[in-house]
């Protein structure tokens, strides 16, 4: 975020407008810091881990898209409950800290719980998963039911 | 603990010409110092081994990561990740070897090993008569 630059008239000789733009540049890095991240610093302040979700569709298809770097493929669990998604799962770490070693902590690690609502009915069998570059992409195949239907209208 | 800890949101310089700063996520971070070496843990998902721009340049460690899954498998209906890029600078501790950093690339996370230099590892000096 950056906030609207106050234009000050030129300066002819000495201004005292340095200054205060040297403030106003460390005031835009404040507010660039504390722009809230998704997944981020607020999850951080809550001391919980919930990665961030995204849904998609197209024509015949719901696609979920979860965000969950640095898990083991066996660790990930999904479920289908009539219409709402369930990813769930846990993240270990494995990184081993010694007594005198120097640590500083800004990950999750522990468990997670998302679940979503999909906007139509899917069908169960035809659901795929897949784990790449630490994002799970979740496929699901609209029911017949719920997919558009063109009708034919006979203009008499 | 030493400056690599000692990070900052460093945007990159806004562009003389007025236009638009481009804007990043910044990753979260872990590091590990032990009396051999730094580690360094980034979460990025969404970056492949080829997406990642890792450059050492005036004792500063700037890592750049460039998703490769930008495009959207048809229409959002609900977003909470951001389809940005990547970015955060560290400060270099004096007592990195910047020519030993080795990167590995995994499900989202990029791990950087930054090596101490010999000399600043805990000598024992005897002393002579």
């Amino acid at each position: 975020m950056s906030l609207i630059r106050y234009q000050t008239p030129e300066p002819t000789v000495w201004s005292p407008f340095d200054r205060l733009s040297t403030l106003r540049d460390e005031m835009n890095r404040l507010f660039d810091l504390s722009t809230p991240g998704f997944g981020g610093r607020e999850d951080r302040l809550l001391g919980v881990w919930s990665p961030p979700l995204d849904v998609f569709q197209d024509k015949d298809h719901v696609f979920v898209k979860c965000e969950l770097p640095g898990m083991k493929k066996e660790d990930i669990q999904i479920s289908l409950h009539e219409n709402a998604l369930t990813i769930s799962g846990e993240r270990k770490n494995e990184r081993e800290v010694k007594e005198g070693d120097g640590w500083r902590s800004e990950r999750f690690f522990g468990r997670f719980h998302r679940s979503v609502t999909l906007p139509v009915l899917v069908d169960p069998a035809n659901v795929k998963a897949q784990y790449k570059d630490g994002v799970l992409a979740v496929s699901l195949s609209k029911a017949e039911e719920a997919k558009p239907k063109q009708i034919e209208v006979q203009i008499s | 603990m030493s400056a690599l800890t000692q990070t900052e949101q460093r945007p990159p310089a806004a562009p003389a010409n007025g236009a638009q700063r481009v804007a990043y996520v910044t990753p979260a971070a872990n590091i590990l110092e032990t009396a051999e070496s730094y580690v360094l843990e980034a979460e990025m998902p969404g970056v492949g081994k080829d997406g990642l721009d890792v450059t050492v340049e005036n004792g500063e460690l700037v890592i750049v990561g460039r998703r490769a899954d930008k495009e959207t498998p048809g229409a959002a209906l609900y977003r909470e990740s951001r389809p940005l890029d990547y970015r955060r600078v560290f400060d270099l501790d004096p007592s990195i070897d910047t020519g030993r950093i080795t990167a590995k690339m995994e499900q989202g996370i990029l791990t950087l090993t930054l090596p101490k230099a010999e000399q600043v590892k805990p000598r024992r000096i005897t002393v002579t008569d």
